[in-house]
């Protein structure tokens, strides 16, 4: 494998306390290395530029079943965006959701190396893990959602955590999974039947149980497995005026519970796109509704085991996708666009909509500040995280953008003076009272260091110390000599060189290598109780459509790259 | 001696029936038996053990006739074809695995082909209409555990998808339907008493071509508004009462199959079911969907849209994906006289395209990767016949549901046979190296 | 016997069609299951035929032999029902309408009856067609 020098960049990373200094980057069989240890390298000349660790997503919608109804009922986000074919790189097409091959080229354009899948339904764990083999260059990985499940739910009702966490281990094995995912918990189970959980004490029917105790039985069983990532959490109520308790209520959940895990993570509860959570007033009319950011944030910076990504709105036409059921059906009855549903036996349900966040209104460009806000408010940059919940807020190659807004004042002035609402978004949100600008240092916290600890991956991700993966970003922006926002954007979403695990991926802006994706997987040590085991094969006898023996994903032409991370049990 | 092997899934329709038993010779060469199967997938299997099976490719003499080629000269005759091509076909992808469809899928990349799968005789106007109106929808696992209403729209189950009603959506005892077919209503539409009418509580027997007019009317019938006497046959008074049940189901599901989207206004018969369906969740929860024939169609378009983001219907040629049924379809395309060749896999065009179409693949042409002899075959210039997937080679397969299922290999090919993937692989090498890439 | 009766053709799947298919299509069986038209007895009568006489169906896109039947699944009078399959495609409407779907149900077809006419295998019904 071929030896790098990234030489006379400006290095950013928070990890090693170095905030756009000049330093020589090492690269030896795929890890970072002390410069010494080179013989003869190759060297990637990056003067005048900055330098930072391959970038770690932590939640974005890249690969599996609904991403690929949003592909397939859109050709309408083809039309005027595609790229061909050149060279070793594919064809490429879509706007809001590009197609697997696409997203691969997109997320090495920004410079990440890791991507989480932020939603897989486990019965169709088979199909995601097809379309990220076939998403080239970045690490990925995926989260089963577990908030709506039967048996999570059944167990929950006697609160069996042993049981819960026997089950979850089991299906984290068998679908080849990352994580806890919870969606709407018991929302979406309820809309088997057309109907929802708005708030976190509602019961869920037939199965008796409450978000709440959903939410908290499921960090009580992901620390009792001591995963490497936390419960990741969508609450109830999503996108709804005045849910902004609601998100507090839930959060509290997290309460009394501290990390258990050998992987360096803090957190036991990620909430994620908490700008679609933060919401007071009772519409969406632009006298009613008002950010709760502050007061949310007021929350999250007095814990210290909480962790969160924005779901910043980039006032795009985009297509939303959720396991949130109920909320899509809401949405098409907003916009009157078409709408997909589909409910999956057991597990969860997905919906996809198109939707346009419009600039020239209030409550598209509402949203869009509350993102913003909830950054700016974040003491601890680490645990804020930056995220369009691709594609429900925003396309994933906006990234760049939200970099831009959060970095210049002057680009979000732009936004509100240009806007027809600016004004009364000034009024109804803080961002009208908030100057803040952040650092590239704060931005390599939120989308390196952060992400990897939050995802329980920072001994491999999130820092150029020798010894971490090779993974690394150069952005073709001077910081001593480079003072235009715009120009930020680009440089961020189109990367100088990339370079993972070793190998050189763009050179000169140019995709040169498909590389050599990894699936990250986590085997958890803890095996089934008898009464799991029992209950596994009693359901799949009587109420899956497939065998218990069809439903295991194996690793063989699904996941041909895995990386599997093994957990001991307590 | 024998062995049995389970959890066998049935690579015949879009039911994806995956509790099946195979009864092999202990060397695993021979199948002896099956079980659970419908008839149609237990000939299936039992055909792979014909003696009269082709097992070595054939190419046709200038006299008409045939002789037996290797696997090496068929992968360089349809390699130099496609390269030779200005805009060759390749059609079919819905009886073979996922796998295979990734390879061709670097294929049409590399040579810039017309890709179409056979949606296009078959669901292609439901994709359409989903793109217009989206879709409600559920896996069958929803069906069989909640439902209470089961209609079947211009789909006749009991022939083409045998254990459809019995897996899944009349007769199973599910999580909260325990009293089975006894707790639920099956309504059919069909201008025929076919089978599976026979066992409705509800034929809506509608005049052939106006089953439009017959969704439109349950969606005047929901709204209380009035209706004519007779829409599409079918008294006002009988419309009212089935719009009635179908709003006070405590979980309803339409599937539909060729009678609606074969039938004139096509996509658009599509886009009113859907809308009568998003019309009913207003009042209960309601999923309609297509009953999707080849077992892996519904593959087919799921890779081909997480790889160029469209169903079928793709045209590769401008070295980025296009999209436009009525353009880039395979019969539009064969008709109009578009394409130079056809490179012809996992489908029957010559028995399922209008004869037209197969007179115009006929004049150029045409490599036909099957098991089978089939009429598709009588219009190949080589035949390759390959192992049947989900007998003798394993490979992903999506159901009706796009549920993934893994399939089995269950007894070895006949010795020398490849697969799919293998054969499409041969091809790729050598157009790789006729390109220079 | 009447010369010509004026009918309303559809076509699609049997499971007759569908197992004779994965049994071979070259195979007599597939020919006997597709290359049938299935008609109201009232029809049958009309043509001044017995079941099982071979009649010619005609449409503006092409003709075909094939077997009248009245099928076990009845077809109201005036209606035609062939199984999907070659002798099908003879016929039907290939016409799109820029769906990319050929137009397989709903087809004006003429039958008279054929009784010398021969109901050609599925491989027969191709050459034949690529002969004219």
């Amino acid at each position: 494998m071929a030896e790098y020098i990234v030489k006379n960049g400006f290095v950013v990373d928070p990890t090693l306390g170095v905030n756009c200094e000049k330093m020589d980057i090492a690269i030896k069989d795929g890890k970072i290395v002390e410069t010494t240890e080179l013989k003869s390298p190759k060297t990637i000349d990056a003067s005048g530029m900055i330098v930072m660790a391959g970038a770690v997503d932590v939640h974005s919608h890249s690969a599996g079943p609904k991403v690929n109804v949003g592909r397939n009922f859109r050709p309408e986000d083809k039309l005027n965006y595609y790229k061909a074919k050149s060279g070793v790189k594919r064809m490429e097409a879509g706007f809001s959701v590009p197609t697997a091959l696409s997203s691969g080229y997109i997320f090495a354009r920004m410079g990440y190396g890791f991507v989480m899948e932020a939603a897989m339904p486990p019965l169709y764990a088979r199909h995601t893990h097809e379309e990220m083999r076939d998403t080239p260059i970045v690490d990925e990985a995926a989260l089963p959602v577990f908030g709506n499940n039967w048996f999570v739910m059944e167990y929950l009702k006697n609160h069996e955590i042993e049981n819960v966490a026997s089950y979850i281990a089991w299906l984290l094995r068998v679908t080849k999974g990352y994580g806890v995912k919870c969606v709407n918990p018991g929302g979406t189970e309820a809309w088997g039947w057309g109907m929802n959980c708005v708030t976190p004490d509602d019961p869920v029917p037939y199965f008796d149980v409450t978000p709440k105790e959903i939410i908290k039985g499921l960090i009580e069983a992901n620390e009792y497995l001591r995963l490497p990532h936390s419960m990741h959490l969508h609450s109830n109520s999503l996108g709804e005026p005045g849910n902004y308790q609601i998100t507090i209520d839930s959060l509290k959940c997290a309460e009394g519970f501290k990390a258990n895990s050998d992987f360096g993570r803090d957190q036991v509860l990620h909430h994620t796109h908490l700008q679609f959570h933060s919401y007071g007033g009772e519409s969406y009319g632009s006298k009613e509704f008002e950010s709760k950011s502050k007061e949310v944030m007021d929350y999250v910076n007095g814990t210290d085991n909480i962790t969160f990504d924005i779901g910043q709105v980039t006032l795009d036409e985009t297509t939303t996708m959720t396991a949130d059921g109920p909320f899509e059906y809401h949405l098409s009855h907003m916009n009157n666009l078409k709408w997909v549903n589909k409910d999956v036996e057991l597990e969860t349900a997905a919906g996809v909509v198109p939707f346009i966040y419009n600039p020239n209104s209030f409550i598209g460009v509402a949203q869009w500040a509350i993102g913003q806000e909830l950054a700016l408010l974040t003491k601890d940059m680490t645990k804020c995280h930056i995220t369009t919940d691709a594609p429900n807020a925003g396309p994933v190659h906006r990234y760049p953008r939200v970099i831009k807004w959060l970095m210049s004042l002057k680009a979000r002035n732009q936004i509100l003076d240009d806007c027809k609402y600016g004004d009364s978004v000034r009024s109804q949100c803080y961002i009208g009272e908030i100057d803040r600008e952040l650092s590239f240092y704060e931005i390599a916290q939120m989308t390196r260091v952060g992400t990897s600890k939050c995802l329980g991956l920072s001994h491999m991700f999130g820092s150029l110390k020798p010894g971490m993966e090779g993974d690394v970003s150069v952005y073709a922006y001077n910081p001593e000599t480079d003072d235009d926002p715009e120009k930020i954007e680009h440089a961020f979403g189109n990367a100088k060189y990339f370079i993972k695990s070793g190998e050189l991926i763009i050179n000169d802006g140019e995709i040169i290598s498909n590389g050599h994706k990894r699936t990250f997987w986590v085997k958890p040590g803890m095996e089934l109780t008898a009464q799991v085991n029992r209950d596994v094969t009693e359901r799949f006898k009587k109420y899956y459509t497939v065998t218990q023996n069809n439903y295991e994903v194996k690793e063989h032409h699904y996941v041909p790259n895995p990386y599997v991370i093994e957990v001991n049990a307590a | 001696m024998s062995k049995i092997i389970t959890d066998v899934v049935c690579p015949f329709c879009g039911t994806l029936c995956d509790d099946l038993e195979v009864t092999v010779s202990d060397d695993g060469k021979k199948l002896i038996d099956v079980s659970n199967a419908c008839a149609i997938g237990a000939m299936k299997f039992l055909h792979s053990q014909a003696d009269d099976r082709l097992t070595k490719p054939r190419m046709r003499n200038e006299d008409g006739s045939w002789r037996d080629v290797s696997y090496e000269e068929a992968a360089d005759f349809s390699a130099k074809m496609l390269a030779n091509s200005k805009k060759p076909l390749m059609y079919g992808w819905s009886s073979t695995n996922c796998e295979a469809q990734s390879v061709g899928s670097t294929i049409g990349e590399l040579i810039g082909a017309q890709m179409d799968n056979t949606a296009t005789v078959c669901h292609g106007t439901t994709l359409i209409a989903v793109q217009d109106v989206g879709v409600p929808s559920c896996t069958l696992g929803e069906v069989k555990n909640r439902a209470d209403m089961i209609i079947y729209w211009g789909g006749n189950p009991a022939h083409a998808h045998p254990r459809h009603m019995s897996r899944y959506s009349m007769y199973p005892r599910g999580f909260f339907t325990a009293k089975g077919h006894r707790g639920r209503t099956l309504v059919v539409v069909d201008p025929r008493d076919t089978d599976s009418a026979s066992i409705a509580d509800i034929h809506l027997k509608v005049e052939q071509g106006r089953d439009y007019e017959l969704l439109s009317a349950l969606r005047v019938a929901f709204r209380g508004e009035v209706l004519p006497d007779v829409v599409a046959g079918i008294p006002k008074e009988k419309i009212y009462e089935v719009a009635e049940k179908m709003k006070k189901a405590r979980f309803g599901v339409i599937f539909f199959g060729m009678g609606v989207t074969q039938t004139l206004s096509k996509n658009h018969n599509i886009d009113i079911a859907i809308q009568v369906t998003r019309d009913l969740n207003e009042y209960t929860k309601f999923s309609i969907m297509p009953m999707r024939g080849h077992y892996n169609v519904t593959g087919s378009g799921e890779v081909w849209g997480w790889q160029f983001g469209f169903p079928f219907c793709v045209d590769l040629s401008r070295g980025f994906a296009r999209y436009n049924p009525g353009e880039s379809s395979s019969n539009d395309l064969l008709v109009r006289g578009e394409v130079d060749s056809v490179f012809v896999i996992g489908s029957d065009p010559g028995a399922h395209f209008p004869f037209g179409s197969v007179k115009k693949m006929n004049e150029i042409p045409c490599v036909c990767v099957d098991p089978h002899i089939t009429p598709t075959t009588v219009v190949a210039d080589l035949h390759v016949p390959v192992a049947f997937v989900g007998v003798e080679v394993g490979g992903c397969a999506y159901r009706m549901d796009s549920v993934p299922i893994e399939t089995h290999k269950v007894v070895d090919a006949p010795e020398g046979m490849i697969t799919d993937e293998e054969f499409l692989n041969m091809v790729l090498e050598r157009l790789q190296k006729i390109k220079g890439v | 016997m009447a010369e010509k009766i004026e009918l309303n053709l559809i076509s699609g799947r049997t499971i007759q069609q569908g197992v004779s298919m994965e049994a071979g299509k070259e195979k007599p069986a597939y020919r006997d299951a597709c290359g049938i038209i299935e008609l109201n007895a009232a029809d049958i009568k009309k043509l001044g035929i017995w079941q099982g006489t071979n009649v010619r169906v005609t449409s503006l896109h092409g003709t075909v032999v094939v077997k009248a039947i009245e099928g076990l699944q009845k077809v109201d009078e005036g209606m035609g029902w062939i199984p999907m399959g070659p002798w099908a495609n003879r016929v039907i409407d290939p016409n799109t309408y820029s769906t990319g779907m050929p137009t397989f149900k709903g087809v004006k077809v003429s039958v008279t009856p054929e009784p010398s006419g021969k109901v050609l295998s599925s491989l027969e019904v191709i050459e034949e067609g690529l002969a004219l």
